[in-house]
C-alpha cells in the first residue's frame, strides 16, 4: 500500500523513505546512507555516542517522554555482567501506528539505531519485542535481520570493531501491557506480561535479572540521525525542551488519516486542520485526544498550541505517543469513552485491585448510561472511581484508564446528562 | 529475504496459517531444528516458551492441553505454569478455532469509524456469533483490541494476512476472496 497522504509543510526525517519500496532491502538503505551512523559510532567511544544523544535532547518516544540519552548513561560501565536492550515495539496505545510504518517501510532505520543504542550501553543482546499482531511486519522485521548478519552489522566483530552484538526478533502473543516496560520484560522472560514494582529499575535488574536498556522504536531510529550529524543539527527543530521531530498518527474523522512527521514546536491545529484537513465535509470537529487514548481529550477550542511536550501539558494533555485521535460531531462520547475503557478493562493484567476492579466498574457505568439507564449520580459515582484508580497501582494502565472518563466529563458533561436525563444522544448522526 | 533459515529469525514466525493440523507431531523435523534453534537466542528455557507456543500453535492450529504438558516438558516447566501464560495472552488459542481465524479491530480508531457494522456483517454472513466457530469449521469471527492501523479503518485480519480499509459492503467479497 502507497504512502497514502504527505504534506509540503511535514520535516521527514524518519519518515523520508515511506511508501519507496527500494528502501526496505539492505542495498536500497546503503545506497541511502545507511549504516553510515553505525560506522561513525563505532570509531566513537561509547560514552561520546551517550553524550551527543543526551546533548540532542531526544526523549522517548513511546509516551513517557524520559530523556533517551540519560536512560542509557543508566547502565553500567564496567561490561562484566550480561546486559541487554529491548526494543519497545510492542506499539498497542490505541490511536498509535507509526512504529509500524517505520519498521514496515524502513527496517534498517530502526536495526541500525538498535545496534548504535547497544553499542552505547554495551549490550551483547539486544531484542525487538513486536506485538504477535504485526505479523506482516516481523516478516519485513525477519528478512532485515538477516541482511544484517550477512552483512557483518551483526554477530561477532562488527565491521572489525571488535563489537560483537546477537539481535533477535521475539514475538509477543497479544497484550497490551507488554509495552510497559517491565511488563515487556516478563513477556520476554517467558512470563505473562505482568508490570513490575520499580525499583529496581531494568538499568539496574531488567531482563533476566540484567542491566537493560527498554527503548521504543521511533526513539532507536532517530539516534543514527543524531548520530551521523550531532546534537546541534538535531536541535534545529523543536523546542529547548522537546527537540527534533516527531511523527503523529493521526486517525478518526479525518479528511487525510496518516502519519505526519512534524517539528516539536509545530501548532496542533495546524496539524489537525492544515496536514490532516480537518473533519470530513459538512461535519465539525468535537475533540481531539493528541497522544494516544491514554491522555485527556481536548475540545476544539484548546487546539491552538505547540505540539511539543510542554505544549500539549499546557492545553491540559499530554503529547504521549503521537497517536492523534479526531472526533467529529457525529461521534457518541459516551460511547467513545466506553470503548476506550473496555479495551483498559480488556488489558488489565489483574495484579493491583484498583486496575482490575476500576476499569470493570467504569466500563459497567458507561454502558449503563449509554444505554439510556444511567443515573445523576453516576457522574460523581465515575469521578470518584477514577480518582481511586489513579496513582495507586504498579503501572499506569489504571491511571489511564480513567483519563479518558474524567477529562469527557470535564468537558463533555452535557453529553452524558443527555443520555441519563432523557436517554438521547447529542450526537448527529 | 533468504530462504535459508537464520537462527535469529527461528522463533519469530508468524505462526497463524490456514494450514494446520491437530494431531501432527510437534517440534520434529525442521521444527526441532527450529526449536533447538530458538533455545540458542536466550540465556534460559522459559524464555523460549513464547516463541515454542506459538510455533505450536502454527502446527497445531491451537494450544491443547497436551501441547502444553508436552511444551512443559520440553521446557523443564510445569504444565500449569505453561497454562498460565499462555491463558495470559489473546493470541494463544486454547480452544480450535475455525480455518479462517476473522479478527476484526474494534479500538477507538476503527470503532468511530465503522467497525461495528463491519463485525456485524461478518457474523451475518458467516452464521455466528462472536468467537464461535461456524457449522463448517471454517470461520471463526472475533473483536479484537486496536491493531495498530488507525489511519485504515476498519482494520481486518483474516489468520496472517491484514485487510486494511474494510468497509461494510466490501465484507461479502473479502469472505469469497478466502476461498
Amino acid at each position: 500500500m502507497a504512502y497514502p497522504y504527505e504534506h509540503p509543510r511535514e520535516e521527514r526525517m524518519l519518515s523520508r523513505y515511506f511508501g519507496e519500496v527500494d528502501a526496505i532491502g539492505i542495498d536500497g538503505w546503503i545506497e541511502r546512507g545507511g549504516y553510515t551512523a553505525l560506522e561513525k559510532a563505532l570509531g566513537t567511544a561509547q560514552d561520546d555516542v551517550i553524550q551527543v544523544v543526551k546533548d540532542s535532547g531526544l526523549r522517548g518516544r513511546g509516551g513517557a517522554g524520559f530523556p533517551a540519552g540519560l536512560k542509557w548513561s543508566f547502565m553500567p560501565k564496567d561490561g562484566k555482567a550480561p546486559s541487554y536492550v529491548a526494543c519497545n515495539a510492542d506499539e498497542s496505545e490505541p490511536g498509535t501506528f507509526k512504529d509500524r510504518e517505520l519498521m514496515r517501510w524502513t527496517p534498517h532505520q530502526v536495526i541500525e539505531g538498535i545496534i548504535i543504542a547497544s553499542y552505547a550501553v554495551r549490550a551483547q543482546h539486544a531484542y525487538i519485542y513486536i506485538r504477535g499482531e504485526f505479523v506482516d511486519i516481523v516478516r519485513v522485521l525477519n528478512g532485515a535481520v538477516v541482511e544484517a548478519y550477512e552483512r557483518g552489522y551483526l554477530g561477532m566483530n562488527i565491521l572489525g570493531s571488535g563489537y560483537d552484538l546477537d539481535l533477535t526478533v521475539h514475538t509477543g502473543a497479544g497484550a497490551y501491557i507488554a509495552g510497559e516496560e517491565t511488563g515487556l520484560l516478563n513477556s520476554l522472560e517467558g512470563r505473562r506480561a505482568e508490570p513490575r514494582v520499580k525499583p529496581p529499575f531494568p538499568a539496574q535488574k531488567g531482563a533476566f535479572g540484567m542491566p537493560t536498556t527498554v527503548n521504543n522504536v521511533e526513539t532507536l531510529a532517530s539516534v543514527p540521525h543524531i548520530v551521523l550529524n550531532g546534537a546541534d543539527w538535531y536541535r534545529q527543530w523543536g523546542t529547548e525542551k522537546s527537540p527534533g521531530t516527531k511523527l503523529f498518527s493521526c486517525c478518526g474523522h479525518l479528511q487525510r488519516p496518516g502519519n505526519y512527521e512534524v517539528p516539536l514546536d509545530f501548532s496542533l491545529k495546524e496539524l489537525v486542520y492544515d496536514l490532516c484537513g480537518g473533519p470530513p465535509e459538512g461535519r465539525e470537529l468535537l475533540g481531539v485526544i493528541p497522544g494516544g487514548s491514554s491522555v485527556p481529550i481536548l475540545t476544539v477550542d484548546e487546539l491552538d498550541c505547540e505540539v511539543s511536550y510542554e505544549g500539549i501539558e499546557a492545553a491540559g494533555s499530554f503529547l504521549g505517543s503521537g497517536g492523534l485521535i479526531a472526533m467529529d460531531d457525529s461521534t457518541c462520547m459516551v460511547r467513545a469513552v466506553r470503548r476506550m475503557v473496555e479495551f483498559y478493562a480488556h488489558e488489565s493484567c489483574g495484579q493491583c485491585t484498583p486496575c482490575r476492579e476500576g476499569t470493570s466498574w467504569l466500563t459497567k457505568i458507561l454502558r449503563r448510561i449509554e444505554r439510556g439507564d444511567g443515573r445523576e449520580e453516576d457522574i460523581p459515582l465515575l469521578l470518584d472511581v477514577g480518582s481511586n484508580m489513579a496513582g495507586s497501582t504498579i503501572c499506569p494502565l489504571s491511571d489511564s484508564a480513567a483519563v479518558p472518563v474524567v477529562s469527557s466529563i470535564q468537558k463533555f458533561e452535557d453529553e452524558y446528562m443527555a443520555h441519563i436525563r432523557d436517554g438521547s444522544c447529542t450526537a448527529k448522526r | 529475504m533468504s530462504d535459508a533459515m537464520h537462527a535469529a529469525i527461528a522463533g519469530a514466525q508468524p505462526s497463524q496459517r490456514a494450514e494446520k493440523n491437530p494431531d501432527a507431531p510437534l517440534f520434529e523435523g525442521v521444527y526441532k531444528e527450529r526449536f533447538d534453534s530458538i533455545l540458542t537466542r536466550y540465556p534460559n528455557k522459559r524464555a523460549a516458551l513464547l516463541p515454542v507456543l506459538h510455533m505450536a500453535q502454527e502446527i497445531r492450529g491451537w494450544i491443547s492441553p497436551e501441547t502444553m504438558t508436552r511444551v512443559a516438558e520440553l521446557l523443564e516447566l510445569t504444565p500449569a505454569y505453561v497454562r498460565s501464560v499462555a491463558s495470559f495472552y489473546t493470541m494463544f488459542a486454547l480452544r480450535p478455532v475455525g480455518r479462517y481465524l476473522i479478527q476484526v479491530c474494534v479500538g477507538i480508531g476503527c470503532d468511530l469509524c465503522g467497525a461495528e457494522e463491519v463485525t456485524e456483517r461478518f457474523l451475518e454472513l458467516t452464521k455466528t456469533r462472536i468467537g464461535e466457530t461456524s457449522d463448517d469449521g471454517k470461520y471463526t469471527v472475533v473483536e479484537v483490541e486496536c491493531l495498530g492501523a488507525c489511519a485504515f479503518p476498519t482494520v481486518v485480519q483474516v489468520n496472517d494476512q491484514v485487510y486494511e480499509n474494510v468497509k461494510a459492503e466490501e465484507v461479502e467479497s473479502l469472505l469469497k476472496e478466502l476461498d
